[in-house]
């Protein structure tokens, strides 16, 4: 698959990386090669488990390197979700003496929330500015509010690619364990400083589907939130994927070592877009414009319905997201938008893939005012 | 507050209806009135604020419709 803009057969232009990126070439070249070496049982102790064992072991060893932690840090799990419930959740049991209550900022993504909200005890949201950014001080208050168990800040924003002053909070945190859903921006930017546990998902930088990393602080106090396992890492539960985790940390390697150069291209495309649709009336352009994700836009225009843009888009050959649920009264809008105050009407979201050119964009930007313009029409405005 | 000049309708009306029958309705009031826009759609509760602030209009609150629907007052400021 390519983004590459082809004269002759034009295909469809992906820009819902933040949903899940492709994979990387070195994770298919590493998951071919795995699945025929890495299918053993890695605990048991004749030659195939030990094979297996060694290239999750190895796998450990990349992720850790390329994350900047320690190897026996980093845990493998079933998804970036399983991840955030273990390290979230697991944080949160291990201070059971000293407080219950989960403090998060208003804007973390669904499985922050709902893991608060299935963790026994009150928590707290911390609302945000209108760039979807948490003030420190307002995270500090409400960790001070009654005891706290844990405090969840995510690195950036997964809808609007804000950046979160996650070092500044757990300088000031005084001991209460911070929890850091990085999901969104692992491999793309460096992990912030100052988590007691963080968790990341392999498909968003380019690894398969399917494959978490939980991290887990040396010396923090960490008690498994979900029944134990036998299996090579007591964090994680389940039979391991070998070969996935291995491809996964094949891709992390390879983004992390393009990443300056990647994340220069994309930011300057994005800077492209946002000065672009600004220039379309009635639109909120929403997130940070500075301290943000290279890779990510988020804008939403009035009186359009997101979903239909969304198709309309489809139609004419671009793949983007849409945190607006219009079509069906029961779903509730885009809990980052409201909470920021923005437009949770016409939303789109666009994220660059690691191969994005300005020709995708471009081509973009040629057919995003007609589209809109189009819709808005039907409606006489 | 004083009672608005204008009430809309848009229960039962799918974001983002109530906005564009909120953009439609603006000048049937004069500058300086009120415009309540009645709205059971989740998204108006947002999507009513973010609209004043993007078209240079005064939200002023929201309060109940006499059936005890949600109502979001808008202030025609231009």
């Amino acid at each position: 698959m390519t983004n590459a803009a082809d004269a002759t057969t034009p295909g469809p232009t992906y820009l819902d990386s933040a949903s899940s990126e492709p994979l990387h070439p070195a994770a298919r070249a590493t998951l071919l090669a795995a699945l025929d070496q890495g299918y053993a049982d890695p605990r048991r102790l004749h030659g195939p488990g030990r094979s297996a064992r060694l290239l999750l072991d190895n796998a450990r060893a990349v992720v850790a390197e390329a994350l900047g932690v320690r190897a026996d840090e980093v845990t493998f799990t079933s998804s970036g979700t399983d991840a955030v419930h273990r390290g979230l959740l697991g944080l949160h049991r291990a201070r059971a003496r000293v407080g219950d209550a989960i403090v998060h900022t208003a804007v973390e993504h669904s499985s922050v929330l709902h893991a608060a909200a299935w963790a026994p005890g009150e928590h707290r949201s911390v609302p945000v500015d209108a760039a979807g950014r948490v003030g420190v001080d307002d995270v500090i208050a409400a960790a001070g509010a009654g005891p706290t168990a844990v405090v969840a800040v995510q690195s950036a924003n997964h809808e609007v690619g804000t950046t979160q002053p996650v070092a500044e909070v757990a300088a000031r945190l005084d001991g209460t364990p911070l929890f850091v859903d990085a999901c969104a921006s692992a491999g793309r930017t460096p992990l912030p400083d100052g988590w007691s546990a963080a968790a990341a998902s392999a498909h968003k930088w380019g690894g398969p589907a399917g494959v978490g990393v939980l991290l887990v602080r040396k010396g923090a106090r960490w008690v498994s939130p979900f029944p134990h396992d036998d299996r090579v890492d007591a964090r994680a539960s389940g039979f391991e994927n070998v070969p996935a985790a291995l491809a996964a940390a094949a891709a992390l390697q390879a983004v992390v070592a393009e990443r300056d150069e990647t994340s220069a291209r994309q930011a300057r495309l994005v800077d492209r877009v946002r000065a672009a649709v600004t220039a379309i009336p009635d639109t909120d352009v929403v997130g940070d414009p500075v301290d943000r994700l290279p890779h990510l836009v988020t804008f939403s225009f009035l009186y359009v319905d997101g979903e239909a843009l969304v198709h309309a888009l489809d139609r004419r050959g671009f793949g983007v997201a849409s945190g607006s649920a219009c079509t069906a009264s029961t779903l509730e809008p885009s809990h980052v938008l409201a909470a920021m105050g923005a437009l949770t009407h016409g939303n789109l979201r666009l994220s660059l893939t690691r191969d994005a050119t300005k020709a995708d964009v471009e081509a973009f930007l040629a057919v995003l005012p007609g589209a809109v313009a189009e819709i808005r029409a039907d409606v006489g405005l | 507050m004083t009672a608005p000049a204008l009430e809309l309708d848009c229960r039962e009306l799918l974001c983002p209806l109530p906005i564009i029958e909120l953009a439609r309705h603006l000048t049937d009031v004069a500058v300086g009135e009120l415009v309540a826009v009645v709205a059971t759609d989740a998204a108006a509760r947002h999507d009513v604020p973010a609209w004043c602030r993007m078209r240079g209009q005064e939200y002023v609150g929201e309060d109940s419709a006499d059936d005890g629907s949600p109502r979001f007052v808008v202030r025609r400021l231009s």
